[in-house]
Formats: C-alpha cells, sequence, structure tokens
C-alpha cells in the first residue's frame, strides 16, 4: 500500500497559504481562470496519468457543463427534446427558476458526469490510439450539437450570465468575493482526485495502467474501474467548466472545441502526466502564456504546437515529473517515482 | 417532375454525388492513415493538415510559378511526400520505442504549427481555385459537373492501385511482412527504416493528392484539414485500421450515407458518422474490417 507522501501535504498547505493570499498580489480573474483550468487538468489527469487513458475530447464535458450552468443560472427552465413514432419531436418543460451559483455548477457538474457515463461506456470499449480518436470524434459531436442546439445560443453563446447570491444569501458579484468561492470548489475537486489516486481505487487503476492484462487475470473488474475513473474525470471537468461560465460570465463554443481538448492535453504534457501537481503548474503556465501573447494572433497556436512537439522529444516528464526525479536522485528518501507513461514500452 | 420517395431526385443525386465526393477524401485520407499506422503504429494527427498543404501547395504553384492543375496534381503531392519525410526522419523516428500515444502527441503539435502558420500567412476567409475542367452534361435526372466525375473516378483508381500495390505485389509484401515483425523482415536484409520513412512519405502524398482533388471544389482554406481529420478519424474506427479494402469500402459508403442524410434528415448530417461510429462500438469494437486483438 502506497502511504500519503508527508512533503506532498506540506506543499498542498504552502499551495493554499498562497491561494488564500493571492489574490492581494494578482488580479482575481487571472487567478479564477488559472484555477478553472488547473482543476481541468487535473481532472484530465487522472485519466492519462493513472489509468493510461489518453482523452483527446475532455473539452465535451467542460464545455457542456458551462453551457448547462449557464442557462440554469440565466434561464432555468429546461427543456429536454424527445421522439416518439408517428409524433415526431416534442418537449418536456420541466419549469425552474433562474438558479444561484452553487445550484447551476452543480447542475452542470452532473450533466457532465451523465455524458461521461456514456460516453465513457462507449470509449472503453477500445484502448489506447483508438481510445484517442474515439473520445475526440464524440467530443466533436457534441461540439455540433451546441453548434445546432437552441439553448447554447449558437455563436453567441450564453452572455451576460448572471451571478445571484451564494445560497441566495452571500452576495459574490464582486470578482475577489467570487475568487474564495472558485478558490474552495478547486480545493474539493483537488481533494477528490487526490483521495481517487491514494486510495485502493486508485492503486487498482496504476495496475490497470501497468499491465490490463495482469489485473484482469487477478480478478479486477477492468472495465468497469476505468468507467468510474472516467465518470469522475469527466464530473470534473465539468465542475472547471461550470465554474469558468460563472466566473466570466459567458459560456461560449470556444470551450468546447477541439482545440480545448488540446490545450489541456497540452497543459498536463507540460506540468507532467501522472503527477498530483503537474496539471495545475501546467495549466498556470500555459493559461499565463496566453495571457501574455494574446495580442500576437495565430503565432499563440505554432508556439502551443511547438511546445507540444517540444515537450514531447525531450520533455516528457513535464516540470513536476523532472522535478520529482531530480529529488529522487538527490535523496534516497525522497519522492515517489516519477509517474510517466514515458517509459513504459508499448506492448506487441 | 417526378419524385423519389418525397424527394426531388436533382437534390437526391446531387447530395449523392457530394456524398462520394466527400467518400473520395475520407477513403484517401483513412487509407494513408492506415498504411502509416500499420507499418509504424503511429497515428498521424498531421495527416488533416497535410491535406491542406496539398491544397496550398497546388494553389502556389499555380499563383507563383504558373503552373497548371494537371502539374499540381504530381508535383504537390511529391513536395508534401518530401516534407512528411522530413517530418519523420526528424521527429517521428525518434519516437518509435515509446508509447504510441507519443506519436500522437507529436503529431497534434507538428498539425497546430502547420495550420498556425498559414493561418497567420493567408487568413482564414480561403482562397479561389479555378475549376480546371468546367462544365458538365446533363443525364436527364441530374447535372453531372465534369470535375466532380473526375475526381469521383481518379480517386477510386488511386484507392484501388493502392490496394492492388499492397495486396499484391512483391513491394507489398515486404510491406505487410514488416507490418508483422519488422525484426524478422531486418533479418532478411531489407532496410525496414527506409522503408517506414518511404511509406510515411507515400501516406502523406495519399492525403496531399486529396487535397489537390479537394482545391477547386472547396476554397483553399488554413482550416480545411483540422475539422476533416476528426471525421476521418471517425472513419477509420469505425472500418478498423485491419484491412486496406475496408479503408475504401467504409470511406465511400460513409460519404455516401453522409449525402443520403443531408437530404432526408439534414440536421443530423453533421453527426451521423459519429452516431454510426458509437453504434460499430457498441456491437463491433474492433470495427467493421478489423480483427480483434
Amino acid at each position: 500500500m502506497q502511504r500519503t507522501q508527508s512533503w506532498e501535504l506540506w506543499v498542498i498547505a504552502a499551495l493554499l497559504a498562497l491561494g488564500v493570499i493571492a489574490p492581494l498580489l494578482v488580479y482575481p480573474v487571472f487567478l479564477m481562470k488559472v484555477l478553472c483550468f488547473a482543476l481541468f487538468a487535473t481532472a484530465f489527469n487522472l485519466l492519462i496519468g493513472y489509468v493510461g487513458l489518453l482523452s483527446f475530447g475532455h473539452a465535451m464535458f467542460f464545455g457542456f457543463a458551462a453551457y448547462v450552468a449557464g442557462h440554469l443560472a440565466k434561464v432555468g427552465t429546461v427543456s429536454l427534446p424527445y421522439w416518439l413514432p408517428w409524433l415526431g419531436w416534442n418537449w418536456i418543460v420541466i419549469a425552474i427558476p433562474p438558479l444561484t451559483p452553487e445550484l447551476a455548477i452543480l447542475g452542470g457538474t452532473l450533466v457532465a458526469a451523465l455524458i461521461g457515463l456514456i460516453v465513457g461506456a462507449i470509449a472503453i470499449r477500445r484502448q489506447g490510439i483508438y481510445f484517442a480518436m474515439v473520445t475526440l470524434a464524440l467530443a466533436q459531436m457534441v461540439f455540433f450539437l451546441c453548434v445546432q442546439a437552441k439553448f447554447t445560443g449558437g455563436e453567441d453563446g450564453i452572455q451576460a450570465i448572471p451571478r445571484r447570491p451564494l445560497l441566495g444569501v452571500l452576495d459574490v458579484a464582486h470578482d475577489l468575493s467570487f475568487y474564495y468561492v472558485v478558490l474552495a470548489i478547486f480545493c474539493v475537486g483537488f481533494f477528490v482526485i487526490y483521495r481517487t489516486i491514494h486510495s485502493p481505487f486508485g492503486q487498482v487503476l496504476k495496475a490497470i495502467r501497468e499491465n490490463e492484462a495482469r489485473a484482469i487475470s487477478l480478478g479486477y473488474a477492468v472495465s468497469r474501474f476505468k468507467l468510474i475513473a472516467f465518470v469522475i474525470s469527466a464530473a470534473l471537468a465539468g465542475l472547471a467548466g461550470a465554474t469558468k461560465a460563472m466566473v466570466f460570465q459567458l459560456a461560449s463554443l470556444t470551450d468546447v472545441t477541439w482545440q480545448m481538448s488540446g490545450e489541456v492535453v497540452l497543459m498536463t504534457l507540460v506540468g507532467g502526466m501522472g503527477t498530483v501537481f503537474g496539471p495545475a503548474v501546467g495549466a498556470a503556465i500555459i493559461v499565463y502564456m496566453q495571457n501574455y501573447l494574446a495580442g500576437f494572433g495565430e503565432w499563440v497556436l505554432v508556439i502551443q504546437g511547438a511546445i507540444f512537439v517540444v515537450a514531447v522529444l525531450i520533455f516528457r516528464r513535464g516540470i513536476v515529473g523532472e522535478l520529482v526525479a531530480l529529488l529522487k536522485q538527490r535523496g534516497p528518501k525522497a519522492a515517489e517515482p516519477a509517474e510517466t507513461i514515458a517509459e513504459v514500452e508499448p506492448a506487441q | 417532375m417526378f419524385e423519389l420517395i418525397g424527394v426531388p431526385p436533382q437534390a437526391l443525386f446531387g447530395q449523392l454525388l457530394l456524398g462520394l465526393i466527400n467518400g473520395a477524401f475520407y477513403a484517401l485520407l483513412s487509407l494513408g492513415l492506415a498504411v502509416i499506422f500499420g507499418l509504424m503504429n503511429v497515428i498521424n494527427f498531421t495527416h488533416g493538415a497535410q491535406y491542406m498543404m496539398g491544397a496550398f501547395a497546388a494553389w502556389m504553384l499555380l499563383t507563383y510559378a504558373g503552373v497548371p492543375y494537371w502539374g499540381a496534381l504530381v508535383l504537390a503531392p511529391v513536395i508534401i511526400a518530401g516534407f512528411g519525410v522530413l517530418i519523420e526522419r526528424l521527429f517521428i523516428s525518434r519516437l518509435y520505442h515509446l508509447d504510441h500515444l507519443y506519436g500522437l502527441l507529436l503529431t497534434f503539435g507538428l498539425a497546430l504549427i502547420v495550420e498556425g502558420l498559414f493561418r497567420r500567412q493567408y487568413g482564414i476567409s480561403g482562397l479561389p481555385y479555378t475549376n480546371p475542367i468546367p462544365g458538365g452534361t446533363n443525364l436527364g435526372f441530374m447535372f453531372l459537373p465534369w470535375y466532380r466525375a473526375w475526381v469521383v473516378a481518379f480517386s477510386l483508381c488511386v484507392c484501388l492501385g493502392t490496394w492492388f500495390v499492397i495486396e499484391k505485389t512483391q513491394l507489398g509484401a515486404y510491406l505487410r511482412a514488416a507490418t508483422e515483425r519488422p525484426d524478422l523482415v531486418q533479418a532478411f536484409g531489407i532496410n525496414v527504416p527506409r522503408m517506414i520513412t518511404l511509406t510515411y512519405g507515400f501516406g502523406v502524398g495519399l492525403a496531399a493528392l486529396a487535397g489537390v482533388l479537394a482545391a477547386p471544389i472547396y476554397s483553399v482554406n488554413p482550416v480545411m484539414g483540422a475539422n476533416l481529420i476528426i471525421v476521418v478519424f471517425a472513419v477509420v474506427v469505425i472500418g478498423g485500421m485491419g484491412s486496406i479494402m475496408g479503408s475504401i469500402i467504409t470511406g465511400f459508403g460513409l460519404g455516401v450515407i453522409e449525402g443520403l442524410t443531408k437530404v432526408f434528415y439534414p440536421e443530423a448530417s453533421n453527426t451521423v458518422i459519429f452516431i454510426i461510429m458509437a453504434i460499430v462500438l457498441m456491437l463491433r469494437p474492433q470495427g467493421l474490417f478489423g480483427t480483434a486483438k
């Protein structure tokens, strides 16, 4: 059994303290954006880093949850289409008043988990490269649904999403006060992933990553483990997306595109796949870079591509992965082994 | 005017032809992907970008060098294939000993670079390319533009030619053997690394050829490949990458199905291939022509 490393707890405590005082130093909206993407990347990392599944379609959870949360906060009422022979398409209308932020975010998260359940059930039927292609294709389908569905507002997206008082009482209209809400959401999401990784369940996931055939022969229902991990990852990606919609008071097509799926892969790769803190670090770096380079237009795409190439060719463990490896070389007692898929030989 | 199943035949056959043309592109691209994957175990995410580069190469050859369409049809795939060979030697060849996912990530990064550079240079509004064979013929039930007939016929010939080379010739036998046991084929004195490089170049050339064929139909656009490649991935998943003929049949078949969906239920035309993919995955996860591993 692997125990939680004490140094990890110290790092978490230090980061939490930093998170509390950070808005005194940095623009809160930027921090909230970083936190949302950090949660998104950490959720994504649960699959690639700990189960060895590369999802190339995580934007569908992130972006669709943003739409759902935005719609619930702005309009409320939900209309679900259904189809019957001879009657054709009809709508079930569920009258709901516009919701407070926490309920809207919860709604977005639940819908993302539901999509994760459906998509996961389809995608885990293939492995490796096929899994990546299947998730990418299904995400593109969700993208087209978002383009065509009425509630998403097409090219305009859902704009001016109101940020009502939290729980009906706490005023969070100001960015600084909402920052602490986002920080709390991030901590909850991060804790869920942290506990998942460090639980017996997480150990089984790693066993599947290292040797799926062996895990099956040991009697684990591998598909079920994969599906549960996929749903957790999807739900938390949805949590991140729904929160982002409340931060920017906007849900748009950008968050559902395949480019967004690629960005989260990039963040995780840069920070370090299969490390606890890596994806969050990578998210901070990429978001900072995007803000910094916003004026350069198409060059952002080129630079992101170049980072991908460099990271894959010479920097596969990512920043945190390299750091951990360095610490491990220095002192024999420090750190768990760098958990990247880099060293795994392809199974023939 | 008579009607077929409640749809005017002009619309039906028009969309059917468009579907066949899209199917031709799906077939050419998924064929290239399958050939590359078979030998290298790399899913070439740059494939869409290379398709786009093929179209741009044709446009540049015409605009800057005055090379007409027929010249570009030969030159552009060769040029882009050369570029592909360079990419394989410089980057992809360093990843063969690693997990296949890194090949996917690397080629994704390369695709972003290429697309970003072209978008910066040419914008995303698209450039026109003159139709080399204007006009057409009236078949009675529909109007058949010559160029579109040419695209379908020519790409079918290229696909079948590729199938013939891989399945029926000595060279193809080496290729198939190297797919199964590269070490053994190497031991028989065949230069497998060079074969891999040339195969990658060939797959890329097929993508570029599809790009040249597409140039007069769709405008030449930096984003033309990115959206197409995702559909082609779905096509590849549906067909399975085990068989060359399977790729061809699935490509054309899905193009036709997509065209028919545009006629009968236009709202689903963007998503129909993905829905088919989901159904196939539920019923036959290895793909229609794939072999269970």
